[in-house]
């Protein structure tokens, strides 16, 4: 469907990837683990190895939680938009098939948050 | 004695006709579509404006009258709150933190209601709806005004109140309620009725209103308390009007049925999303609590809601399909929002704290189906945290879902424990959704929600920043640089309540004032 509108109606939408100053942006959520409410939003260069994603922002944005320090990587789960998807760790986000505002989440077997509780 | 009346004084309804309809002519020298040019392209066919019943006979010289009257009520009484430090009276400096949250989330909307209401009645044809509208944005401008007014007190002594407007427009959540609002006033006039006179006056007045008023008066608020009773016949004016705009466009042609139930389906989800604030702040915000959100959803909603819409259902008017999902959602609302807060709480406008034991049992018993199973284990493990100095402040930026602008905290509907993530492609680009509802918005009409004001990209994009900042300095601290954007000061309108000036302040003054000391 289309707005209603009087006339033409064609604006630019506000997040498109040129606004970024180089960056794209990649939401990343951990399953399980709502200690954290939201998955988080981070601006990557499409260059970014995907290790350092995972050795640098994230380790600071969950390590927070006790699991995160016993995560088996090589067990973790990925999914990109829900489908499963395994990121080589030594390629670029872009070379990963990352684009701009993908989401992806993990899920880390055997870690289920705090007593349990998902959280 | 012999009583002579020089002239027939007019009756109430002949007064009334005189002084509101009678004051309409038919142009001669311009076009009717001229003149009113937005009363078609939202498809919503109009036959006879003279059906418009009036609901109230109210006229503009009655109406200055009887609010002059009210408003010199209501400014004695807040003039003695203010001279007798009437902002000592609160169950506890805790409660402030929901003041702050009416006046930074829901005042600014009053005065954006005034100018939509304005908009609207300026665009309809018809001089009856014409003239309610005409009130009804008055009294949205009065009851900012009012507002502001009854909580500038507590603003002489607390923090975070300083500069609400400047945070309505800028500070990340206030993009909730304020994105809402901007929704709704970008609507034809027609949506707009149903979106802000039906759907959130109507349906949702009684669980957005009345928990902040009876909020108010269960923690000892004489300000905002008095400010809602001043308020409440307004309210009840604009309930009727509501409800008359829906019985009006849905009588006036068959043709109407289906964009009004889309409107309500629409303007019934995104006022939901947005009380989303309103259940955390009976939950959590209130010291002493009026209700459970869960029970209040039951009642002015699923109680009170369904009787109405049962009433609507001559017109071949239905019950929301949300309703389903917000059923399952009500034992987890309000949770999901206050840990929300929690992690958050280094960047709003007010402090967040973790409840004490009394009140995790409370909730315990107001939520056996999920607090103690899935939320009391990340609050006591939060609160073991604090206590050893490490309290969580959550410093990475959250995904928002694209409609509501809520961070993506809400949960699969049926799995409280998963993340609901919803994605559509448009033109080239992702867009990301909390919840069916809010993707099927956007499907609609996705040219309107591409453009939104994302605070979290905003914010990556580097437009959130004071002029003149230089993000690529060495050590840029980009949460420092957006407090000072918002006009928010670290360590004093932000972080735990425990650490707040307010807290130490009010013990301090109500000691003075209850104490030898």
């Amino acid at each position: 469907m289309a707005v209603a509108a009087v006339s033409k109606y064609e604006f630019a939408p506000a997040d498109t990837q040129d606004k970024f100053h180089g960056a794209q942006l990649l939401y990343i959520g951990w399953e399980d683990h709502l200690l954290f409410c939201a998955p988080f939003a981070f601006p990557f260069p499409a260059t970014m190895r995907f290790g350092d994603v995972v050795a640098g922002p994230m380790q600071a944005a969950f390590g927070y939680h006790p699991d995160f320090a016993q995560i088996d990587w090589a067990k973790a789960e990925w999914f990109k938009s829900g489908k499963p998807f395994t990121p080589d760790f030594d390629k670029s986000l872009a070379e990963n098939g990352l684009k701009h505002k993908d989401v992806i989440r993990f899920r880390t077997p055997g870690l289920t948050g705090i007593k349990g509780s998902c959280s | 004695m012999d009583m002579t009346v020089a002239k027939k004084k007019l009756g109430l309804k002949e007064r009334y006709a005189v002084m509101t309809r009678g004051l309409d002519w038919t142009p001669s020298y311009q076009k009717m579509e001229d003149i009113y040019p937005y009363i078609t392209y939202e498809g919503i066919k109009i036959h006879d404006w003279d059906k418009w019943e009036d609901p109230f006979r109210l006229t503009m010289d009655a109406y200055w009258k009887y609010q002059a009257e009210k408003e010199r009520k209501l400014y004695s009484v807040l003039d003695a709150f203010t001279q007798n430090n009437g902002h000592l009276n609160v169950t506890d400096a805790r409660y402030l933190n929901t003041v702050k949250l009416f006046l930074s989330g829901i005042s600014p909307l009053e005065y954006v209601a005034h100018r939509g209401f304005a908009h609207a009645g300026r665009q309809f044809p018809g001089p009856g709806p014409r003239v309610a509208c005409l009130m009804q944005s008055l009294d949205e401008i009065r009851h900012a005004q009012t507002q502001v007014h009854a909580v500038s007190n507590y603003n002489k002594y607390y923090n975070g109140m300083h500069d609400f407007h400047h945070a309505h427009d800028r500070v990340w959540f206030l993009s909730v309620p304020k994105s809402f609002f901007d929704d709704a006033i970008t609507a034809g006039p027609f949506e707009f009725m149903v979106s802000i006179g039906f759907s959130f006056e109507y349906v949702l007045t009684n669980l957005l209103f009345v928990p902040f008023v009876s909020g108010a008066a269960y923690n000892g608020d004489m300000a905002a308390m008095t400010f809602g009773f001043s308020a409440q016949s307004d309210e009840a004016r604009h309930m009727t009007l509501g409800l008359e705009v829906i019985k009006f466009i849905l009588e006036q042609d068959p043709d109407n049925v289906p964009i009004v139930q889309r409107w309500i389906d629409k303007w019934t989800w995104r006022g939901y999303r947005v009380l989303t604030l309103v259940a955390m702040m009976m939950d959590y915000m209130l010291p002493k609590r009026t209700m459970s959100w869960k029970e209040s959803w039951e009642i002015y909603f699923e109680e009170n809601g369904g009787a109405l819409f049962k009433d609507l259902a001559r017109y071949g008017i239905k019950m929301p399909q949300c309703a389903e999902q917000i059923a399952l959602e009500k034992d987890h609302l309000s949770h999901q929002a206050w840990s929300t807060f929690y992690n958050y709480a280094a960047a709003a406008n007010f402090h967040t704290w973790m409840p004490d034991e009394d009140e995790m049992a409370w909730l315990s018993a107001k939520y056996p189906n999920s607090f103690d199973k899935l939320y009391r284990p990340r609050y006591e493990f939060w609160r073991e945290q604090a206590a050893k100095g490490n309290r969580f402040y959550n410093k990475t930026l959250p995904m928002l879902c694209q409609t509501c602008q809520i961070p993506m905290i809400f949960t699969e509907p049926g799995d409280p424990t998963k993340i609901c993530y919803r994605e559509v492609d448009y033109k080239g680009d992702k867009y990301h959704f909390c919840s069916d509802h809010c993707k099927a918005i956007f499907e609609h009409e996705p040219e309107k929600y591409v453009q939104a004001w994302m605070p979290v990209h905003q914010i990556y994009q580097g437009n959130c920043f004071p002029e003149g900042t230089d993000p690529t300095v060495e050590g840029f601290d980009p949460l420092a640089a957006v407090l000072k954007y918002y006009h928010l000061e670290h360590g004093r309108d932000n972080l735990d309540f425990d650490v707040s000036e307010d807290k130490k302040n009010f013990a301090e003054w109500r000691g003075q004032a209850t104490k030898n000391i």
